[in-house]
């Protein structure tokens, strides 16, 4: 009983967090003609997606856990 | 044409210069390339020290239909050759192994690690993926992904969607997969924790045979995945944005690495014989990723952390950071740094032991136990012409394997049971 009222505490606590930070979010940011360093092509989050496919499987055929960064992009024998 | 006096030499070594000189020029100024189709290749050489060799190829081509519409497609080939660790532990005297195929045997001096040398496979990954952007706030995506090798294939699916808030500083992405893979290893699959047979204990051939096969299952088997994702991707500021995924995967089926063993260790460490491992076949794995990207004036900074945990009692923390400096506007240097920590499976164990009742699940598989891990690389690009780039890139890693607390019996206190990995990554890629 005790535990299952944490659970739906913590639950609660969770789903409030959500809201506030995207609420939050809505005060951060920039105005549309301000996004210029955004338009650099090295700023753009799959900039190097080569090297990053390469670095997951490499770290995916070596280690116990992957992906994170995006789906992981299928499987393979290696591991 | 041919040169005849110096003077000639001198004019043509004036245009030459003349034209590399305007070439940097027009290397500055936007180029109003092709923006239809672009292409990424690269070249990847991984070498472990007296063990994998690997070289992987891939190419990935983009091609826009319109404002709207984003096809990607993306081929990976990679051939791997030479040696892994199998699982069993050093000793102070020679070990003879059966082959995974069940033909031959191999043997391993006193005092080295147990490295399978018949390692050896061909992989062709294709993947496709279509984006289309419905309106300025919805953009939706479809992909299949197909791999096979010899003794393995993959094949998988996926979709995502992703809306636009707050003037297009807030995207929230939601993206799922699903996966099918089929194992049919050389020679079958083991039979949980059963023992290694060897040739020399049977008086003929059809007699190790089957014994071999008694130790076989039949036939394939396969293992699925569901994964999904929830991003945010927040701007920050004029220089800084963040982005932060959950990712959560269940995996049912297969997933015993059936060229793996382990040895069987009485209590002064010496071994009586291996098992092949048996790992459980479900696996719920939760993902948290949180990435900080900065623009600088004379470059680009990254900043992420990773943390997996699973109900194999894996956990896992990765920190990486990328910072690229442009000593000119076509010439950059990168420096990329990551530190990965693991904390074993809780059935992971380095060896059995003889005297005590078998587990259900086992695995002395290196990485599924206690490790750290780094790596340091360094990347140079050269932004040329046309919007071409070519880059280079070397890295190295490390991975320092540690004890999970298990108690060393006796001589194995002499042998290095965790030997660390080393390798080198060099990779070349050009873009256009």
């Amino acid at each position: 009983m005790k535990i299952s009222s944490f659970k739906q505490y913590i639950k609660l606590l969770f789903a409030l967090s959500i809201i506030s930070s995207l609420a939050g979010c809505s005060s951060l940011g920039v105005e549309p003609w301000e996004k210029d360093q955004f338009a650099r092509a090295d700023m753009a989050l799959n900039n190097e997606k080569l090297d990053l496919a390469l670095d997951d499987h490499i770290y995916f055929s070596k280690e116990g856990t992957s992906g994170g960064r995006s789906l992981a992009g299928g499987g393979c024998g290696c591991n | 044409m041919q040169l005849t006096s110096k003077q000639s030499i001198a004019s043509a070594l004036a245009m030459a210069s003349c034209s590399l000189l305007s070439q940097q020029a027009s290397a500055q100024e936007p180029v109003p390339a092709n923006d239809d189709w672009k292409v990424d290749a690269a070249i990847m050489y991984y070498g472990e020290q007296d063990r994998v060799q690997a070289v992987e190829a891939i190419g990935n081509v983009q091609k826009a239909f319109g404002e709207d519409s984003l096809l990607d497609m993306k081929i990976v080939v990679d051939s791997l050759t030479g040696a892994s660790a199998s699982g069993a532990v050093a000793q102070s005297i020679s070990q003879t192994f059966t082959r995974p195929s069940g033909k031959g045997e191999y043997t391993v001096d006193p005092g080295e690690t147990p490295l399978d040398d018949t390692f050896q496979d061909t992989r062709v990954q294709l993947s496709a993926n279509w984006q289309e952007i419905l309106n300025p706030d919805w953009t939706v995506n479809l992909g299949v992904y197909g791999s096979k090798e010899y003794d393995y294939l993959s094949l998988g699916l996926n979709a995502g969607v992703e809306r636009s808030f707050n003037k297009n500083n807030t995207t929230l992405a939601l993206s799922g997969a699903y996966t099918n893979d089929t194992v049919d290893p050389v020679g079958g699959r083991p039979v949980a924790l059963s023992e290694m047979v060897f040739r020399g204990d049977y008086d003929g051939d059809d007699a190790f045979q089957a014994a071999f096969d008694a130790t076989r299952l039949d036939g394939d088997d396969t293992k699925q995945t569901a994964d999904v994702m929830l991003g945010v991707t927040q701007i920050l500021n004029r220089n800084w944005l963040m982005q932060a995924n959950y990712g959560f995967s269940s995996v049912s089926g297969y997933m015993t690495d059936p060229y793996k063993i382990l040895s069987m260790v009485d209590g002064n460490g010496e071994s009586h014989g291996y098992r092949y491992e048996n790992r459980p076949d479900s696996r719920t794995k939760h993902s948290v990723f949180l990435l900080a990207k900065g623009a600088l004036d004379s470059g680009v900074i990254d900043f992420s952390y990773r943390y997996n945990t699973d109900d194999w009692d894996i956990q896992a923390h990765t920190l990486e950071t990328h910072y690229r400096y442009y000593f000119t506007p076509s010439l950059y240097g990168q420096l990329h740094l990551r530190y990965y920590q693991q904390q074993a499976a809780d059935f992971y164990q380095p060896f059995l032991r003889t005297e005590v009742a078998l587990p259900e699940y086992a695995s002395a598989d290196y990485r599924i136990g206690d490790m750290s891990a780094y790596t340091v690389g360094l990347k140079f690009g050269h932004r040329l012409s046309g919007g071409h780039e070519l880059s280079y890139r070397i890295e190295y890693y490390q991975q320092n394997p540690e004890n999970n607390g298990t108690d060393i019996p006796g001589e194995l206190n002499n042998q290095d049971l965790f030997p660390s990995v080393k390798a080198i990554v060099a990779q070349i890629s050009y873009s256009f």
